[in-house]
């Protein structure tokens, strides 16, 4: 194997850690822009989305289960926003962060006790796990394949925030959530079109997370949710296309630190980086400037 | 006045406190209560966690083990044994609470655990409470190191570590191993530890690279395996982790062998790595299929006609009814520790504990048990199988002990 | 009212009883039983939490980098404690380590303590200048940096890398516990009804006001997150004593969750609450909830829904009750006082005319 081919395939790697980080990642940067929130629940989300395909797909052909995987974690991604975000709209955001973890807690708890807390087997979707190999690179096809749909659904989101009312909207919500009330804007449709796309694009990540590495577990969720919540920070909380850059940067970097051999400090360089971020640039790479509210 | 209250208060706490504990702990089990004298058992296994699989399996054993032999002879009286089962998590922090509410659940001896570090962790547990405990799978020598109430019925990982260190040398001609282990678990960072002793003893080459516990990707790991010039891979690790880095290995286009010990003989990763299982090789402690001894044969087909009966059986054994080498040890424990009871005519841990070195339990489904020195089963014999992905079942390959 | 001597009086006299029933408790019981387990684990969590809502219910700065400092507290005090004769074993990656040498508990104890809080010190200089959610993840951030270096390969021969510490010296009287946490308690206490706590409260309050009236905001908050790594520290060498081995990977988030929890439930800004918050809690995780683990069968008919982790289903929705529907929580930010008993009983059975009315 020639050095190009190793590069090659480590960056491959990263690319493809950097495409799941960056799906979950928009669900975080988004529910913050609106809600200054930090959805602790957001990881629990995709591991949820991970199980309802293990059971679905038990009883059902592919064609089915996929969709209603999709279907049911946006349902569970509206439903805890709903239940335990709305209530406290009014309450300090300390409370709402609370009940973000106590939600994270409860979700987690809730799989250990239904799957009995063993590692369950994802299924197989045919072809995306097959090998293919390019040159001298021999690979999966889903590790091509993540970061080319994960561009293809940002790009999509982004055309959507851009050019349609519902996007209108989010933006006026997020730049300033009471004038956009008064304006009329339906602040709680918003806010639930807000979780819909966030747990979508979780639940998304989740088939291709668990495609790759096919064991889901009641708190896999726990860590890809916060780095994908560090690469909204570094991107600049807030703005999606900021989000999807972190998430590769950090994707990639995390691979060159495993393959140099540092496995312990691949989680923590991206603690690191946050906090480098938060030091320095406190709005991230292409957050706006926001007049701090005191 | 309100010296009384606060005398009165601090006394209902304390009541409070005292009524309640006789209700703790011991609301396992039911079943057996035939004789009026019980003699519980506690069950150090982990039912979930990473190696949740194999715990289940080790507890059918000792299951079917109890369903055989429900009462045992202490002092000429007749006891019944009750199993008091915990979930140790496979973490070692919840390893120690499990083992704290066995003890306040008052067993006289311990059976457990599969894998090292939880055993290790909650060994000083054990030897504070004074309950002995008898290792099943723990194949690490720390386990009984220094701790005169553990005991273990299987070999140790210097003795594996050899024997696949051997097995990759003379079989699979190989100069350079790749060792991949898991940080901070005892078992997998010991066992690597060995065999690359072993290995280099032998005039190989070792490379190392570690993974943290949790880690679900393996490719920044197995690239550099693929670009260095590794004959073979050696992989302890846990149930949890083997069939990701399977599949990763085998996607990434990595054809050689991939070794590993005892944790990987589980049906659950034939099943979740599918048709990428190819060229495993691991050592393990018993084969079904191995007659030379009658007591194994008997246990075999014994314990397939129980799990057979129950499909929660069959379930916890992984929707199979193979015979894995665990069960087979959990049997095996399961008789020693009552041999030990008998041998002490007493429940009570210290008694049990001066009783278990000179215990010999020759009817061992694995082979004759005895104790040495250190707490250890005297075993010298070690079977390495592979995984048939046609048929899903581990083969044997062949039986190995080091001569020296 | 009542006069403050009198009051302190009271207080001692409790205190002693408390101590001399635990102290009863451990002649009659069985040294494995699970009150102990109970009473120590309670004790333990109690300081813990109360380092906790030192930063988040007196100072307003919501932390969430608890486990760190009890991990370097833990590992401060195991490394420090471990005898020499033992380290061959527990080193046994790392040739016996480097360290070859004991020092006594109580020194060790204190050292945890003194080097978590040099670790608060130094993360409070970069984060304490970010605002709520940012100094959360921050924190957040740094206990994961620290969990991260202590299981570094490369400071094996001290740490021991991730692997397990243990055979240090450990705890057997549950009376240990119970003065540790109390005196470091007690200490927690002396501070927030100082001067220096006054000053905390109002910047939780209003931060742009304290400042206004003079106070330090910078000096005052890092005086609190070190204060509060320093107890942190000393809960997590004691935690380590009462499971008699440590392990880096199990300080993670999660931990800090959970106290976080527990802080929630007594009442963010209550001392008191947080400390019967911590008895309730592992009291109903270690024990009374224990049954809601295992299989029941009540006259032939089997109870649903109770197997292995049902109990912590139950017990976070709990969690999530209290958080939603009961905000502030078992004391919101009162405090049990002997004071507020008396007042109360008073009222009860010792009423006068004039009480009467005042009672509606």
């Amino acid at each position: 194997m020639d050095n190009l081919t190793y590069y090659i395939q480590q960056l491959l790697t990263g690319l493809t850690v950097g495409g799941q980080y960056a799906l979950i990642a928009i669900g975080y940067t988004m529910v913050y822009g609106i809600l200054r929130l930090i959805n602790f629940a957001h990881g629990d989300i995709f591991m949820a989305a991970g199980f309802f395909m293990v059971y679905m797909s038990a009883t059902m052909p592919l064609y089915v289960s996929l969709p209603l995987t999709l279907l049911l974690t946006v349902i569970l991604g509206v439903a805890v926003e709903r239940i335990a975000y709305k209530p406290l709209r009014q309450a300090p955001r300390m409370s709402i962060m609370i009940s973000a973890i106590g939600v994270s807690y409860l979700l987690q708890n809730f799989a250990t006790y239904y799957t009995g807390g063993l590692p369950r087997p994802y299924p197989k979707i045919p072809l995306i796990g097959d090998v293919i190999v390019i040159g001298n690179v021999t690979t999966s096809w889903i590790t091509i394949l993540t970061p080319i749909l994960t561009l293809a659904l940002v790009i999509g989101l982004v055309m959507l925030i851009k050019y349609t009312k519902v996007g209108m909207a989010m933006r006026a919500v997020s730049r300033d959530f009471e004038t956009a009330q008064l304006m009329g804007i339906k602040i709680n449709n918003v806010i639930s079109m807000t979780f819909v796309i966030g747990s979508f694009l979780a639940a998304v990540a989740s088939v291709l997370f668990f495609s790759k590495y096919p064991t889901v577990t009641p708190t896999i969720g726990a860590m890809p949710g916060l780095k994908a919540f560090v690469a909204a920070v570094f991107g600049g909380i807030g703005s999606v296309p900021g989000a999807v850059v972190g998430a590769f940067v950090i994707g990639i970097c995390e691979n060159i630190i495993k393959a140099m051999g540092y496995t312990t400090f691949s989680d923590a360089f991206t603690f690191v980086l946050l906090i480098l971020v938060l030091i320095f640039k406190p709005t991230g790479l292409f957050g706006e400037k926001s007049t701090e509210k005191v | 006045m309100k010296k009384f209250l606060a005398l009165v208060m601090t006394l209902a706490m304390v009541l409070a406190i005292g009524a309640g504990c006789g209700g703790g702990g011991d609301t396992q089990q039911g079943g057996t209560q035939t004789g009026d004298k019980v003699v519980k058992v506690g069950i150090f296994e982990p039912a979930s966690g990473e190696n949740g699989a194999g715990g289940k399996q080790e507890v059918l054993g000792i299951r079917y083990a109890n369903s055989l032999q429900p009462t045992v002879n202490i002092g000429g009286e007749e006891y019944t044994v009750e199993l008091v089962e915990v979930d140790n998590q496979s973490d070692t922090t919840k390893a120690v609470t499990a083992a704290q509410s066995l003890a306040s659940s008052g067993v006289s001896v311990v059976l457990g655990s599969y894998g090292s570090g939880v055993s290790i962790a909650a060994g000083d547990t054990f030897k504070t409470a004074q309950i002995p405990a008898i290792g099943i799978s723990c194949t690490n020598p720390q386990v009984t190191q220094g701790n005169e109430y553990y005991f273990r019925v299987c070999f140790l990982d210097p003795f594996q570590g050899t024997v696949m260190a051997n097995f990759a040398k003379d079989e699979m001609k190989a100069d350079t191993a790749f060792v991949i282990t898991q940080l901070g678990d005892d078992y997998s960072s010991g066992l690597g530890a060995y065999f690359k002793q072993a290995f280099t003893d032998l005039g190989g080459t070792v490379l190392e690279a570690q993974f943290q516990t949790g880690e679900t990707d393996f490719n920044a790991i197995l690239t550099n395996a693929l670009n260095s010039d590794a004959d073979v891979i050696f992989a302890p690790s846990s149930i949890q982790t083997a069939p990701l880095l399977i599949q990763q290995a085998r996607q990434m286009g990595i054809t050689m062998p991939i070794l590993a010990g005892d944790t990987w003989e589980n049906e659950s990763i034939i099943n979740n790595a599918g048709q990428y299982a190819t060229d495993v090789y691991l050592s393990t402690f018993f084969d079904e299929n191995d007659t030379s001894n009658p007591a194994a044969a008997d246990f075999v087909t014994g314990f397939k006609a129980w799990l057979n009966a129950d499909p929660q059986n069959l379930t916890n054994n992984g929707d199979s009814d193979g015979v894995a080498a665990v069960s087979a040890l959990g049997f095996d424990a399961y008789n020693v520790a009552l041999a030990a009871l008998e041998a002490a005519g007493s429940t009570a841990g210290p008694d049990i504990q001066a009783a278990l070195p000179g215990v010999t339990y020759d009817n061992g489904v694995t082979g004759s048990i005895s104790f040495n020195e250190n707490g250890d089963a005297n075993k010298d014999m070690a079977y390495i199988k592979t995984i048939n992905v046609e048929t899903g079942a581990f083969d044997f390959l062949k039986t190995q002990s080091i001569a020296d | 009212m009542m006069k403050t001597q009198t009051k302190s009086i009271i207080a001692a006299v409790l205190i002693l009883l408390l101590l001399a029933a635990i102290w009863g408790l451990e002649q009659v019981l069985p040294a494995s039983s699970i009150v102990f387990t109970v009473l120590r684990k309670g004790a333990i969590y109690s300081l813990i939490a109360v380092s906790l809502n030192l930063l988040n219910g007196f100072t307003g700065l919501f932390s969430l980098g608890q486990a760190g400092f009890m991990l370097v507290g833990a590992y401060t005090y195991a490394i420090l404690t471990i005898p020499a004769e033992m380290r061959d074993s527990v080193y046994m990656y790392y040739d016996g380590g480097i360290i070859d040498f004991a020092l006594p508990v109580p020194v060790a104890l204190l050292l945890a303590g003194v080097v978590a809080g040099l670790f608060g010190f130094l993360i409070g200089l970069p984060v304490l200048r970010l605002k709520s959610d940012y100094l959360a993840i921050a924190t957040l951030g740094f206990a994961e940096i620290i969990r991260a270096l202590v299981q570094f390969d490369g400071f094996g021969p001290v740490t021991n890398g991730s692997n397990v510490l243990r055979s240090f010296p450990v705890f057997h009287s549950t009376l240990f516990p119970f003065i540790v946490s109390g005196l470091c308690i007690a200490v927690i206490c002396l501070l927030i009804n100082s001067s220096y706590g006054r000053a905390f409260k109002a910047i939780r309050d209003d931060e742009v006001a304290a400042e206004a009236m003079g106070i330090n905001l910078f000096k005052h908050k890092e005086m609190a997150l070190v204060t509060s790594a320093f107890f942190a520290g000393i809960g997590g060498a004691l935690l380590a004593m009462f499971q008699m081995m440590v392990q880096a990977r199990a300080f993670t988030s999660a931990m800090t969750y959970e106290i976080l929890l527990i802080v929630v439930i007594g009442g963010i800004g209550s001392v008191t609450g947080s400390i019967i918050a911590s008895f309730l809690f592992i009291a109903c995780s270690e024990w009374w909830l224990r049954f809601l683990d295992a299989p029941m069968v009540i006259g032939g008919f089997s109870v649903p829904f109770l197997r292995p982790g049902f109990r912590m289903v139950v017990f976070s929705v709990i969690i999530m009750f209290v958080v939603l529907f009961y905000r502030k929580g078992i004391m919101g930010d009162r405090e049990f006082s002997i004071e507020r008993i008396y007042q109360f009983f008073r009222r009860r059975f010792g009423k006068t005319g004039k009480e009467a009315e005042t009672h509606e």
